[in-house]
This record gives structure tokens, sequence and C-alpha cells, in this order.
């Protein structure tokens, strides 16, 4: 693939004209959720795409360049998905206002790019009526063509332009086939449609039977039903076999999770002390080296090492999702989930908080219900999102031996973190029930959820998501934690006497770390515990570059040495509780910020941190009594 | 259609049982919401048949207009359909 010529930004990224009168052409994807939408983007742009957030919504906003036969970039925009013009919620109104050009610091489109499922073409084409209405220069492009082939189906895309009078392209965006058109449509002139009769759109009886007409007149003949997603379902959502299905891909996922990644954490652990060895050989000593070797090296480094795990999640949660899986597990989950006053809705934010609190929030959006929104906003960081891994990893990996428990399947370790995960999900189970029996009540909003059919994920699809996840990864790692690490390291060498650093014991550290040490005594923290909660507060995997840095000063690098210092320095009692802390505390700023965004003021994030707050150093004290009279 | 002769014809969606169908006659909701089902492809006049559910029977999966759209009894309850059947008399 070319390099794209791009302009590079300050923070290396790429720069988008966001100018109302900017040179470059700007084009607005837009479709119903599951026509494949984002597929086609991805297929654009590959990796010249960027994700930020709309001014003033939370909604994402994901741009990226297409390069077009004449040499110009056009700047796609990736709109939420969507059934009519008509918003309800937040996701909708976005849609509406950009294609409106009512969204304050983006342009009115040049052009649309409507994307319809073309294996079920006649519900889909109902959109076509209010986007065609717009009358902005609008490309229909029929996605699935080579499902719509396999099962059978067929229709003549020229005819269809004809009645629609825009151009149409058949495409299939999975495979990257039939996208001539469609560059050619995005680096050519711009034809406003034909004025068309389009029904009342407020009638959609009318806008059905009008886009009934336009696919008979188009001779589309639907596909067969997919046999095999019929079958699949026969399994997955069988009334015995669908629940044991749902248990084995859930232990499936958290057992591969922490096995696949082991030899991998442990390569990079490797490279990370072999490298921090050989920078501290060939430099010649100095506060420099120390602060290069011990601070950065351990603290940045103990943090990276995590990264494949991470990726692995993203990995199944970006399977089950593009597979159609996760539709079926939200299904069989609707009935826990109204159980706790809650609706099926809830299940998808609350399943991506697996992965971080942060999309999990902004995924709320999709809920009409401000009650049921509000009880999902304060649940979501009680499910065990990739930042505590490496807190999980760390702390299992040095207390709990490794033995396996139900053959291959499962060890003790991967157990202990299922434990950890149920743990979280309990407190946000039982969270929920008292808010929604109580502050947020609501009348039962309804649940309707789009089944899609089983599709195999493309590699292609789930790649860029996973190459987005390790750049956020590393960004992080590369900013909040090694700013973290340095800052630590210098206020671990103050203050100076006789021009020599103190003991780590009294550094301004040590001394902050000792003030704290009486209130979570009672946990069973020593005072690097305690540093670790505070820095930690900025981000959770922080406090496993603090601790990082903390030990590695001491001349313990890499990781295995700091599960041994650990099982030093902390008694069983207090590493158990040290999980349970991290299982309830809302350790982490972005979510703080995302959720005050959200709830539009103060009062929510504040309960919400108090309360987990409160339920962390709760649970903490009685795991450590609890485990101390079990062990000692 | 086969049907038990035990059994009281479906009045509502949520009567229906796994493979039986039956055409839409009205949606008994706050308009909103049967705007969004019509958008789903919940339009009078149109054919659904019942598809499988969670265990427990709710939610159930339904197929309506080329799709696939899963909803509670509580929704399901407020749909009527057309009385014996459907078309198919």
């Amino acid at each position: 693939m070319n390099a794209p010529e791009v302009a590079s930004g300050p923070g290396g990224g790429f720069e988008f004209p966001v100018l109302p009168h900017a040179p470059r052409r700007f084009v607005a994807l837009v479709g119903p959720p599951n026509s494949g939408k984002s597929t086609l983007f991805n297929r654009l742009t590959g990796l010249r795409q960027k994700v930020a957030n709309f001014p003033g919504v939370t909604v994402e906003e994901r741009r990226g360049l297409a390069k077009v036969a004449s040499g110009k970039d056009v700047v796609l925009i990736d709109l939420p998905g969507v059934y009519s013009l008509v918003a309800r919620s937040e996701d909708e109104r976005v849609t509406h206002d950009v294609l409106m050009g009512t969204m304050p610091g983006t342009p009115t489109p040049d052009a649309v790019l409507l994307v319809l499922d073309a294996t079920n073409l006649k519900r889909h084409l109902v959109l076509a009526a209010p986007v065609l209405a717009l009358g902005l220069p609008t490309i229909v492009v029929l996605n699935m063509a080579d499902e719509l082939e396999a099962r059978g189906g067929d229709l003549d895309p020229e005819a269809l332009a004809v009645q629609l009078g825009a151009p149409v392209a058949l495409v299939s965006a999975s495979r990257g086939e039939g996208l001539e058109p469609v560059m050619e449509f995005l680096g050519g002139e711009l034809g406003v449609p034909a004025s068309l009769d389009l029904p009342a759109l407020h009638d959609i009886p009318k806008c059905r039977q009008w886009a009934s007409r336009l696919g008979d007149e188009a001779g589309y003949s639907p596909p067969a039903p997919p046999v095999w997603t019929r079958r699949l379902d026969g399994v997955f959502l069988h009334p015995v076999v669908g629940p044991a299905v749902f248990v084995v891909v859930v232990i499936g996922v958290f057992q591969t999770i922490f096995s696949l990644a082991r030899p991998l954490m442990d390569l990079i652990d490797m490279a990370v002390s072999g490298s921090g060895a050989w920078l501290s050989g060939h430099l010649p000593a100095s506060l420099l080296r120390d602060l290069l070797v011990g601070g950065i090296w351990a603290g940045v480094g103990s943090v990276v090492v995590f990264l494949p795990q991470i990726l692995l999640l993203f990995l199944f949660i970006g399977f089950l999702e593009d597979s159609g899986y996760l539709a079926r597990a939200a299904l069989i989950a609707d009935r826990t989930m109204s159980k706790a006053g809650l609706q099926g809705k809830s299940f998808l934010p609350l399943l991506s908080a697996y992965a971080c609190a942060v999309p999990a929030v902004l995924a709320t959006r999709t809920i009409e219900n401000k009650r049921d929104r509000i009880a999902t906003i304060l649940i979501a960081p009680f499910m065990t999102c990739s930042a505590r891994l490496p807190v999980y990893t760390l702390i299992i990996a040095a207390f709990i031996p490794e033995r396996a428990l139900l053959g291959p399947f499962l060890g003790t370790r991967a157990a202990a973190l299922l434990g950890l995960y149920v743990l979280g999900f309990l407190a946000a189970f039982g969270t929920a029930r008292l808010l929604k029996s109580s502050v947020l009540r609501s009348e039962g909003t309804p649940f309707l959820m789009e089944m899609p059919p089983y599709r195999w994920p493309t590699l292609r699809q789930i790649g860029l998501r996973l190459y987005d996840r390790a750049k956020i990864f590393l960004q992080r790692a590369g900013t909040v934690i090694l700013a973290v690490s340095v800052g630590l390291w210098i206020l671990s060498h103050l203050p100076f006497s006789h021009g020599q650093p103190p003991q780590m014991a009294q550094s301004v550290t040590g001394t902050v770390g000792r003030t704290l040490q009486p209130l979570v005594a009672p946990l069973g923290f020593d005072w690097k515990i305690a540093i670790g909660l505070v820095t930690s507060l900025a981000a959770r995997e922080v406090i496993v570059g603090t601790l990082g840095t903390l030990y590695g000063m001491e001349g313990e690098a890499h990781s295995n040495g700091l599960q041994a210092a650990l099982r030093h320095d902390l008694t069983p009692g207090g590493a158990v509780a040290l999980l349970v802390f991290f299982a309830f505390a809302m350790q982490c700023m972005s979510t703080i910020a995302v959720v005050r965004r959200e709830t539009g003021g103060w009062r929510w994030p504040a309960i919400q941190f108090a309360w987990m707050t409160l339920l962390a150093y709760a649970g903490a004290f009685v795991a450590n009594r609890l485990v101390t009279a079990f062990f000692a | 259609m086969r049907r038990g002769l035990k059994k009281a014809a479906p009045e509502t969606l949520a009567d229906l049982r796994r493979g039986e169908e039956g055409t839409l006659e009205a949606l008994d909701l706050p308009a909103g919401d049967a705007r969004r089902l019509m958008e789903l492809g919940f339009v009078p006049g149109t054919r659904v048949a019942a598809g499988r559910s969670a265990p427990g029977g709710d939610p159930r999966v339904f197929r309506v207009d080329g799709s696939e759209i899963a909803l509670r009894k509580a929704t399901a309850r407020h749909i009527r359909l057309r009385p014996a059947g459907g078309t198919a008399e």
C-alpha cells in the first residue's frame, strides 16, 4: 500500500480540514445499523482515520481520508447508524444535524454515501427517501453483494439508479469488490439527484410501499433465508445448549487471555529488561541514567508488558461483535438485565465496559430512557475494564500458584481472574437494583434489537480495531504513565542532603506514603501500595508502573522481580484486599471526566466516586480480615 | 397453518409460538415506540413469524420484512394480529 500523503499534525496524527470552506471534498457515510457502513468506511480509508468527539455531544466522530483516482484526498465522515432521519437518541441527532449542516464545527457535506444492505433491500430503501430529499449529491451503495449472490438473490443496479435518479453501486465492502463506481463518484463531478416523487416522509407505511415498488422495478428478488444463521441459532439460542455455550464462551475468553498472552508478555518483558540492562551498561553512571533506567524504563516497561493481554481481549470482543454472536448473547442476557431493572440495550455498553468504561459510557447514548441511561453509566465502571488486567495479573501471578481445576480448560489463576470479573458484575448488579428501585425508578422502555445474520469477521476489520486500541494504550503509556513515572522518580530522589539523594523511606514519596499508611493499614497495605493507590487515581494500570518504579529503584526492574518483591512486602490478606479494592474503586480520571460530561454536572460522578471508593475500602477491609483469619 | 385445536387463535405477537405466523393489524404503543417498530419492519399488513427465544421464552426473535428483531413479551403483547391467522384464510 502506498504511504498516504497527509499533513502531519503537531501530535504526529493527521490534520483534517475543519474550516467550512475547506478545499477538500467532504463526504458523509449514512446507513442503517448492520448495513456494513463502517466496513466500507474502513475499506475506503484504511489506516488514514481519526476518532474524535463531536463538539458538545459525546458521539464518536470518525473521519478518514480516501484517496481517489484524481490523486485528491476526500474527507469521509462515518455517521452513527440510523433507521430514519427522525432522531430519537443523541446518536441519531448527530446524523441528522451533520446532514442538515447544523452541526457546529462540521461543514455541510458536499455529498452523501448512502450505504444499504442489498440482502434486505426493500426495508433499507426506506431510508433512501429522507436522504434523497436532502437534495445533496448522493450515491446509493448496496453492500453485501457477495451474500446476495451466494443466497440466490438478484437485482439490477442500473434500473434502480434510473428509479432513484442517483448513481447506484453494488459492492462487497468486506471483500473490497465493486468499489470502482464509489471511487469515481468520490473524485468525479457531483450531480444533484433528480427530483423524485417521494412519499410523505412521516408516513412509514407509505414509504415502505414506495420502497417495495422501487425494488420491484429494479427486478429485485430477495435472497433465500440465511440457512447458516438458522442452523447456528438452533445451537446458540437452544433453550439448554444456548446458555451452556454462553458460559463456555465467557470462560474460554478469560482462560485464553491468561494462557495465550503469557509467552508474548514474557517476550516483551525480556526485551524491556534486556534493553534496560543494556542501557545501564552503556551509559555513564549518573542521575540521568538512573532516571532513564530505574524510573522510565521500569515504570513504562512494566505497563507495556500488558499490551498482548489487552489486544487479545479486544480481539475476542471484536470477533464476537462482528460475527453476530454478541446480539444473541445480549438476548440471552436480557432476563438477567431486567432483574437488575435494566434492559437489553444496557448490555452492549456494559459489555464494552469490560474493555474500557469510557467508550461504554459513550455507548449508553443509544438508550433513549434517561433514567436507564444514567443507571447504566453509574454501574459501567464496575465492569472489569482492561486497565484492571495489569493489576490483577500481577497480583494473581505473584500470589496464586497455577494448578489445573478442570483439566486443561480452567486453571486456578484463570478462575481467580474470572472470580474478580464476577465480583465486579455483582457489584454492578446490586448497585443497579438499588438505583432502579429508588432514585432512578422508571417505566419500562421497549427492548428492540436486530439480530444480524452470522458473518465471518474479516481480518482487516478486526486488525484495524486492534491497531486503534494498541495506539491508544501505547499513547497512554507514553504520556500519563511516563509523566507519573518521571514525577515519582524525582519525588523519590528529593530532598538532597550532602549532594546525595535520600533513602527511599526518607524521600518526599516515602514521607507521603508513610503519612497515608495508617489509613490503608487496616486493608493490609504498606506505604508503597499507598503511593500506588494515589498515583493510580489517574488510571488504574498506573499502580503497576508506580510499583515498577518504586521497586526498580531498589534494583528489581522486571516483573518477575516485582512479583517477588510484592510477595515479600504483602501478606496474602493484603494481596486479596488489593484485588478487591481495584475491583470496586473508580480509579480513573478519564471515566470521571466522561461521566461528568454525559450527566451534565458533578453530582452523579461525585456520588459514583464516593460510592465506589466506600465499597472498595469496605470490601478490601473485609477481604483482608477474612483471608488473614483463614490463612494465619 | 398447522395449529392445535385446543389453542385459541393468537391475538397479539406474544401469543405466537415458535414457527407460527400472523399478519400485523395495529401497534397499540406510544407514537414514538410504534414509529421505531415500523422503521424496523413492523408495518400493519406485514407477515410476522415467531422464531427462537431466550431461555424461558422472553425475549423472542420475530422474523419480519427480511430481518430478525428481538422483542420482550411486554412489547409483543401490544402488537395486535389480524384475526384468524391473517391472509391465509
